[in-house]
Parts: structure tokens; C-alpha cells; sequence
């Protein structure tokens, strides 16, 4: 194993894209907890899944494997960690700015407490024009990770990248 | 074993087979209505709300088939057991009706999971707290739907205040299940792997007591009968959904995709 296998891994991680919103690395999604070399000289992955149900889980935990042994870095140990359950605050600063420049508005508040259920909904601004006036559609979206929203500044739906 | 480590153990695989069945069965119910459902935005919403419970559903399967330690898979024990092996609760089978029924359904179990999952998060049992600890942020969400949609349609028109209340009248006897205590759960409770009862009931009544006061709805009387859905004893509907979901496997055992 090279001795800058730990820097590859994570080169290499940075090109393997979330299949539903193809704009983002796992790197990006903050799926990647831990990422170091075993006692035996395998590669180690912690993979950290998102919704209990997210049908792309199985794809990028290929994909990782898959992106990991081109890099020359053979066939690494993937481990999918449950704790601590992923949260949306995990998403780096530059995967907000891609997903804005990708038409999804990204989570806005940090996860707290549950309190406020009833909580109103904290601004999501327009991804396109940036309007505060918008207003939810439908608290689901195309996949499980957004929800629907329509901007009455310019009129565009559009979809935002649920807190959770 | 001891005898008592025994019955803890049999109690502990009964609770999570409960907690996984009640997900499993609901999911697959929400996926009847792909499709169907009144307007595009609820087709999503109900259809993601099935993903997250079948995740969950799946999650938990694994952790029972580990726990039982006789090397059942989660598929084994969501495609192979019968009926009387089942332990959801039996509210979770009702057939989904017309729109009203099947958001008072989700209402009174996504409480209830809501209740769960925020004090399942420390449970003794590491694997269920971790996955309590991912579920919960899933469940708040499905809660948020649910409820108010329930309160849309309860204080909305003439027609969908009716439909709420009927189905609030049909499903209420349902819930006695909830909080009917048994010899396993005191057990469980003493070991830290799951909350006393008695904290997860009044939890639930004081927020559906909330949501039905604002929905304007009558929360109906109690009644004796008991359901025993955690005893595999259910109503006539689990079979139907059982036959549906489980015919592949019956029908061409081991297949895989």
C-alpha cells in the first residue's frame, strides 16, 4: 500500500458522486466518518448512511469500492456506521454552494432538539433569485432528502434539501 | 442461560420484532397507495414515508435475527414467518380506506413511534438506541405530515370533518394495544432496553390529545376489547397484505435480485 494511500482515498472519494443529486461527493455529504489504514494494510471506510430507507445507499457504497481499487488502493473495508445517525448539518460549505448553484436550496438551520414541531418553518430562500417569499409545497420531494418549494418572487418551484 | 436471562431474551426479540413488524406492515400498506394517492404531493409523501419505514423495518429485522442468534436473515424474517409469527400491532394492518383513515392511522402510530424512538435513543441495547437515534429524526418528520394533514382535514370542510371523525371512530378502539402492559415489557424496562410504559402513553395521549384538539375532533370513548397483535393474534386483514407481500418468496424460494 502506498504511503500516501489515506491522501489518495480521499482524492479519490471526491470524484464519487451522490447518484440522486449528481453535484455532490460523498466527501461533500459528510458520509465518510473515518477513513484509515487497518493493522493488515487494507484501507478502512466508515460510511455513515443517510435515511434508513435511501434506496442509494447500496449504489455508493459500490461506488466507493469501485473508486477506491481504481485509485490503486485495493479492495477496502467499508463499514456502514449507524452512530452517530447522520444529520444534514454534516454537509460541507462547498456542498451548500453546489447545491445552490444546482437549483436545490441547502438545509438551512443546524438539527437542534426535537422541540417545535409546530416550529414555522425557518426561511428557505430561492435558489434562483434568492427571494425570502416562498412557501412550501409538499413536505416530500423526488427523493427522500427534499422537500417541495415554490418561490413567489419568480414564480419557480423549487426544491430544498430537508434539515434533518 | 439462567431462566430469567431467557425470558429477557424472548422478550427482547418480541419487542423487536414489534417495533420492526408495526414498520414493515405500515410501509407496505403506504405502498399499496402508490399511485393512488389523491394528489401528487401525498402520492411522495406517502410513498417516502414507506421507504424510511421499510428501512427501519429492515434495520431492526437484522438486529432480532441477531439477537435471536438461530441465523434467521431480515429477509427470513420478513418473507418467511406466518401471521401468528407477526407482532405488529394490529392497528398498523387496517386497510388504508379513503384518504381521512389513512392519515389517522399514520397519525396515531406516528405518535406513538415518536414517543418510542426520542427514548429508545437510550436504550440499553446499543444497536437499538443507534438506530432509534436515526429513526427519530424520520419519525418527527412523518409526525409533522400526518398531523397536519390530520388538522387540515378535521377543521376543514363539513364533509372531511366527518370522514376524520369516522375514521377516528373506527381505528380509536385499535389503540388499547399500545399501552397494554405485559410480563415483557416490565422486564425490558428493568433492563434499560426499553421506557416504562407508562411515560410512552401519557407522552402519547397529552400530543394526540393536541393534534385532535386542534384537528376540532372528539377523541372517542375507550373500549374493553383488547387486540393482541404482539401475541400474533390479528384481524383478518394481515393475511391479505401478508400474501401480497411475501408471494415471491413463497412462490420461488431464495430468489434474489
Amino acid at each position: 500500500m502506498p504511503a500516501d494511500a489515506v491522501t489518495r482515498a480521499w482524492t479519490a472519494l471526491q470524484e464519487v458522486m451522490d447518484p440522486e443529486i449528481p453535484v455532490l461527493s460523498v466527501i461533500d455529504l459528510g458520509l465518510i466518518r473515518r477513513l484509515d489504514l487497518g493493522d493488515d494494510g487494507t484501507l478502512e471506510v466508515d460510511l455513515a448512511p443517510t435515511y434508513s430507507g435511501c434506496p442509494a445507499m447500496a449504489v455508493i457504497r459500490g461506488a466507493v469500492e469501485v473508486a477506491l481499487r481504481a485509485a490503486g488502493l485495493g479492495t477496502a473495508r467499508i463499514t456502514e456506521v449507524l452512530a452517530p445517525a447522520w444529520t444534514s448539518d454534516w454537509l460541507s460549505a462547498a456542498g451548500r454552494q453546489k447545491l445552490l448553484r444546482y437549483g436545490i436550496a441547502p438545509p438551512v438551520t443546524p438539527v437542534d432538539t426535537p422541540r417545535g414541531i409546530w416550529r414555522p418553518a425557518t426561511v428557505v430562500r430561492c435558489p434562483r433569485c434568492d427571494s425570502a417569499s416562498t412557501e412550501e409545497l409538499s413536505h416530500f420531494g423526488s427523493t427522500p432528502c427534499k422537500a417541495l418549494y415554490r418561490c413567489q418572487g419568480c414564480l419557480e418551484p423549487f426544491e430544498h434539501f430537508k434539515c434533518i | 442461560m439462567s431462566a430469567a436471562a431467557d425470558d429477557l431474551g424472548i422478550a427482547h426479540f418480541d419487542y423487536l420484532l414489534q417495533l420492526a413488524d408495526t414498520s414493515l406492515v405500515l410501509g407496505q400498506r403506504l405502498g399499496e397507495l402508490i399511485g393512488h394517492a389523491p394528489a401528487l404531493e401525498e402520492d411522495l409523501g406517502l410513498a417516502n414515508i414507506a421507504l424510511d419505514l421499510v428501512g427501519q423495518a429492515r434495520l431492526l429485522l437484522s438486529h432480532a435475527g441477531g439477537i435471536e442468534a438461530r441465523g434467521r436473515t431480515e429477509d427470513q424474517l420478513a418473507f418467511l414467518r406466518t401471521q401468528d409469527e407477526f407482532r405488529n400491532l394490529v392497528l398498523a394492518e387496517q386497510t388504508n380506506g379513503d384518504f381521512a383513515r389513512t392519515i389517522t392511522r399514520q397519525l396515531l402510530i406516528d405518535a406513538w413511534q415518536l414517543e418510542l424512538h426520542e427514548r429508545l435513543q437510550h436504550s440499553s441495547d446499543a444497536q437499538l438506541a443507534a438506530i432509534a437515534a436515526r429513526a427519530v429524526k424520520e419519525t418527527r418528520y412523518h409526525f409533522r405530515f400526518s398531523a397536519s394533514w390530520l388538522v387540515r382535514l378535521g377543521d376543514g370542510t363539513a364533509e372531511s370533518r366527518q370522514r376524520a371523525q369516522q375514521a377516528l371512530q373506527q381505528l380509536w378502539p385499535y389503540t388499547c394495544e399500545l399501552f397494554d402492559e405485559q410480563e415483557g415489557d416490565r422486564l425490558l424496562a428493568r433492563a434499560g432496553v426499553a421506557p416504562p410504559l407508562a411515560a410512552v402513553e401519557s407522552a402519547w395521549r397529552a400530543r394526540v390529545a393536541g393534534v385532535l384538539s386542534e384537528a376540532t375532533l372528539e377523541q372517542p370513548a375507550a373500549t374493553p376489547y383488547r387486540w393482541h397483535g404482539r401475541r400474533g393474534v390479528h384481524s383478518e386483514h394481515l393475511g391479505h397484505l401478508l400474501a401480497d407481500l411475501q408471494y415471491l418468496q413463497r412462490a420461488y424460494p431464495g430468489a434474489q435480485w
